[in-house]
């Protein structure tokens, strides 16, 4: 997908400087509890037809952001809008029908099943729920969706318990499918799986794209599977987007720094031994209390004076691309 | 690599089988494992969840409920026999010849005590030195493992340290009385990979430094091929391909490892359109077919694959399966060469 | 640390004035019912609930009500039960505390003790006949009532074999204060500590070995033995000390509603004069002062262990302190 066409398209969500704050260890005293900083002054744009892949290390708030987009969690402040409508401060009646649009996917497929209940009914109480089939119809498209995930029409008459791993999943996203949702956002849906199992899924999560005309957001630490299935990347830091771009060209050439590090740092089977590992210093500070100036700044082999003092906003960066660095690598000129 | 005839190996693993009784009779868990560890040198045994790579540590240390496990072989350490050992003698050798490094960090402490008083606690169960003498060790071997004011960290509890400082705390425990052999139960799989690559730099390092012998158990090939002297790879209880990392990772036997090299997506190159996935799902304990158990997954499974498959060796490079020769090299350029071809 | 147990004593007092309060509204505020002549008791003359009312100020607004009643309560400690002919209520039940905590506190050491031992003696000869025999036996203590093995213990040592050399010791049924001699005072409490305490032994013993088998199964456990630890050290520094967490909860409930009067049973099988058979009474003859006493007492009592609970949470688990 190109610069161009995204333009020319209004965005299927938008978000502007979302922020969500949580407060912990709060008493009956005025002024206790402190604020964790989830996420902080988001903007972006997702397109309908895009993966986006949203990856980050704990603390990143990546699960946070996702839980945002769907209005899991009520944002702090900033704005999100769903297609055009404006849905931050949206009440559960009006948010409804954008619901039956948007899905999440979970990472344990085994706690976001109820295992008292069989799949026809995990499965099916939203497609009744939203009225998306009546009738006999309910029936057919439940086989429908077994067989679009790759399980069989019995397996309906099933406990969660009688599955494994990679099935469980599997009726996760049969359940969110159910309800022919435009927006899928998925939370390390593969990372508590087997490898073996892991690229069935990462593969299913692929065909049901095309088939199907999906938007997802992905939401993993796992970079290889991230740029496996996104078309475009966003970099997440203790709740901070320091970079975005699409997939390929971010990969290769990462401009901000910790996109860089991260890179580095993931173990390869492939070219053993054949690429520089960056080393970062230290651990991720606490969002309880980021760092002044820009949040990587503390751990940041290249940080100046500058990045200490003041914070860098998300800037364009060459076609596609975003960064949120005073001394982004490479250069502009690509 | 069989271990040097000069020189006996650290650790000596022959036809070591696991089985556990469960409501359906006796499982065999692990089926006739052998391998053996060299002084200095890091083994790591991959497999997916249920492989039994974890099971085949714990009965190694006697650590599994002896009531409803059972274990049969014979594991040499230092010549001397552990499993015929009394339990007497074996703690001796726990933690202090042999440490352990387990995989979550974040319940591997016991969340009522500092950090120093539990590393001190394991000085003190071998070695007849004071109290402030262990201490004094544990913060040496905190600042030894890379823990910023080592000092101040050994008065902390697990819970207010992060993750990545918890599991250098943990190696710190497990390196206290100078172990020869470490075992590493998927030491950085709860950790996140700029987190991930600072441990496993730590454990090259403390390998060089200490001379200790690391078994480094996991499921990530990645992490295999950054840290690893030679490779097990193991699935449904039994060893099916082991050599030196270059052997496995260049010209893999099984089509088991080429299946678990495919499924990994690349992190640079061309992209596949498809990952080349094993369908189905690995065997629980209990219901592992008689013949080769990867064989219903396996996309080469012949008639042959019923039986107990053979051991084809290319030197020390050895796996457990039918194909051989030529055809083998042309099967493996199959899975393999996809994703050079995409 | 200081902060925090300060806080939770202010959240005590909080909680005991919400009791009052609301101990009050029951009694003493129910629409449609005449409190003055509840209190005066059944066949009561009217001048007499005349001058209740006026006392008590029955006629004024509610929060008045309530302050002269506490007051009564607490200050001039003249809350008088007219059931009972003008006895006055606050001594009665500073005279029945000390029985009721001389007998809970006793045998609150023995089924600690007791449970303990049990537990940790069963999670390691786990699935082993002591194992069995164990859970056996606690479970005969867990499903014996209180009245019945306190009357079975008084016909042994009471009648049937009292004169012989094993019972011969045993004092007459009733209390005897520790002050006239701490030896008599334990004498007479032995039997009736065993009889509250076989219960408890058998529900923390049972809950404790359950409780001791699963922190068996945590990670924690497997590097203490990995250490190379003994079995005795790895069970009673790491596991029974991660098990004592839960049970440091069940007992402050359940010791806070011991001394609060639940202990009635024992007290009535021995000849117990405590503050469950004083509540017992004045719950027969519809004392109001007195029951308004008892309760105030009770929840006290359950409050401040809940409490004292919480403070020795802090010690116990570090991960309750505040950074």
């Amino acid at each position: 997908m190109t610069a161009a066409t995204q333009t020319a398209r209004p965005p299927l969500i938008a978000t502007r400087d979302l922020t969500k704050h949580f407060t912990v260890g709060k008493t009956m005293r005025p002024g206790s509890g402190r604020t964790v900083h989830a996420v902080e002054d988001v903007s972006l744009d997702l397109f309908a037809g895009e993966t986006l892949g949203l990856v980050g290390e704990s603390g990143s708030g990546k699960s946070t952001l996702g839980r945002c987009l769907t209005r899991l969690y009520d944002p702090t402040s900033g704005s999100l809008t769903f297609d055009g409508t404006d849905i931050t401060r949206a009440g559960e009646r009006a948010l409804l029908p954008v619901r039956r649009r948007m899905q999440m996917i979970f990472q344990d497929p085994s706690a976001s099943l109820n295992p008292r209940r069989r799949v026809r009914d995990l499965v099916g109480d939203a497609v009744r729920v939203h009225g998306i089939r009546k009738g006999r119809a309910v029936e057919d498209w439940l086989r429908e969706l077994m067989d679009i995930v790759g399980l069989r029409a019995e397996h309906l008459d099933r406990y969660p318990h009688e599955f494994s791993g990679g099935q469980r999943q599997r009726i996760g996203i049969a359940r969110a499918l159910a309800v022919e949702p435009e927006l899928i956002v998925a939370d390390e849906p593969v990372s508590a799986l087997d490898v073996s199992v892991q690229a069935q899924i990462v593969n299913l999560f692929s065909e049901l794209r095309e088939r199907l005309n999906l938007t997802y957001v992905f939401i993993a630490h796992d970079l290889a599977v991230v740029r496996q299935v996104s078309t475009r990347v966003a970099v997440m830091y203790l709740g901070a987007l320091v970079e975005i771009g699409e997939t390929e060209s971010l990969y290769s050439r990462p401009r901000h720094p910790y996109t860089e590090a991260l890179l580095s740092a993931v173990p390869q089977a492939r070219n053993r031994g054949r690429r520089n590992r960056i080393l970062l210093e230290g651990e991720i500070p606490s969002p309880l209390a980021p760092p002044k100036g820009c949040k990587f700044s503390t751990r940041c082999p290249f940080a100046q004076e500058r990045c200490h003092a003041e914070r860098p906003v998300l800037l364009p960066a060459g076609p596609g691309r975003s960064v949120a660095c005073h001394y982004p690598l490479g250069s502009d000129a690509d | 690599m069989e271990p040097h005839p000069m020189k006996s190996p650290l650790l000596d693993v022959q036809g070591l089988t696991v089985s556990f009784s469960s409501d359906r009779g006796r499982v065999k868990a692990i089926d006739d494992v052998s391998f053996s560890v060299a002084e200095g040198e890091i083994l790591s045994i991959v497999g997916e969840s249920g492989s039994g790579k974890s099971v085949t540590l714990m009965s190694l240390l006697g650590l599994n409920d002896p009531k409803t496990t059972f274990v049969e072989g014979a594991v040499a350490f230092r010549r001397k026999h552990l499993l015929e050992m009394p339990d007497r003698e074996l703690r001796r050798l726990r933690g202090k010849e042999i440490g352990l490094i387990s995989q979550d960090p974040m319940t591997a402490l016991t969340p009522v005590y500092t950090i120093g008083w539990q590393i001190a606690e394991q000085i003190r169960t071998h070695e007849n030195v004071s109290k402030s003498a262990a201490l004094k060790r544990a913060v040496e071997l905190l600042a030894a493992v890379g823990l910023p004011n080592p000092n101040e960290a050994k008065d902390r509890y697990p819970h207010q340290l992060s993750g990545g400082m918890r599991q250098r705390a943990v190696i710190a425990m497990a390196l206290s009385c100078n172990p020869a052999l470490l075992v590493a139960d998927e030491p950085t799989t709860a950790l996140d990979v700029t987190v991930q690559a600072q441990v496993l730099d730590l454990l090259l390092r403390l390998r060089d430094e200490f001379g200790s012998a690391i078994i480094l158990i996991t499921h990530d090939m990645g992490v295999v091929a950054e840290v690893a002297d030679r490779v097990h790879v193991m699935y449904a209880g039994r060893i099916v391909e082991k050599g030196t990392t270059e052997e496995v990772f260049e010209r893999p036997m099984h089509p088991y490892s080429w299946g678990l090299m495919a499924s990994i997506p690349p992190i640079d190159g061309p992209r596949l359109p498809r990952l080349p996935s094993i369908p189905g799902m690995p065997p629980v304990p209990g219901a592992i077919p008689t013949g080769c158990a990867f064989a219903p997954r396996c996309r080469f499974a012949r008639a042959a694959c019923l039986e107990r498959p053979p051991v084809r060796r290319d030197g020390g490079h050895a796996a457990l399966c039918v194909l051989e020769g030529e055809e083998r090299e042309r099967l493996r350029a199959s899975v393999l060469g996809e994703e050079i071809a995409a | 640390m200081v902060f925090s147990i300060l806080q939770r004593l202010g959240q005590m007092v909080f909680v005991l004035f919400g009791i009052s309060a609301l101990v009050f509204l029951i009694f003493f505020a129910t629409p449609g019912s005449d409190p003055a002549a509840r209190i005066a008791g059944r066949n009561a003359a009217q001048e007499t609930v005349q001058a209740i009312r006026k006392d008590f100020g029955f006629d004024r607004p509610l929060p008045v009500q309530y302050a002269i009643m506490m007051k009564k309560l607490f200050v001039s400690r003249d809350l008088t039960s007219f059931v009972n002919r003008g006895l006055e209520v606050v001594p009665q039940v500073m005279r029945a505390a000390p029985i009721t905590l001389s007998l809970v506190f006793g045998a609150a050491i023995l089924w600690v003790v007791g449970s303990i031992a049990v537990g940790v003696l069963a999670a390691m000869t786990r699935d082993t006949i002591i194992d069995k025999g164990l859970m056996i036996l606690a479970l005969i203590g867990v499903s014996m009532p209180v009245f019945w093995l306190g009357e079975l213990l008084n016909l042994v040592s009471q009648s049937r074999f009292h004169d012989s050399f094993l019972f011969s010791w045993v004092p007459g049924l009733g209390y005897k204060p520790f002050f006239d001699g701490p030896w008599l005072w334990f004498k007479t409490l032995v039997i009736p500590w065993f009889t509250l305490a076989a219960l408890y032994i058998g529900i923390y013993g049972r809950v404790l070995r359950a409780n001791l088998v699963e922190t068996y199964q945590e990670d924690y456990i497997r590097t203490a033995r990995a250490k190379g630890l003994s079995p005795s050290r790895v069970m009673l520094r790491h596991a029974l000390r991660m098990s004592l967490i839960p049970f440091v909860t069940m007992f402050g409930m359940d010791f806070g509603v011991l001394v609060g009067g639940a202990a009635l049973l024992t007290e009535v099988v021995f000849g117990l004069n405590g503050v469950g058979r004083l509540t017992y009474q004045a719950m027969l003859n519809l004392d109001l002062p007195m029951i308004l006493a008892t309760v105030m007492y009770a929840s006290f009592f359950v409050v401040v262990t809940n409490a004292l609970v919480d403070i020795l949470y802090v010690v116990i688990d570090p991960r309750v302190r505040g950074n």
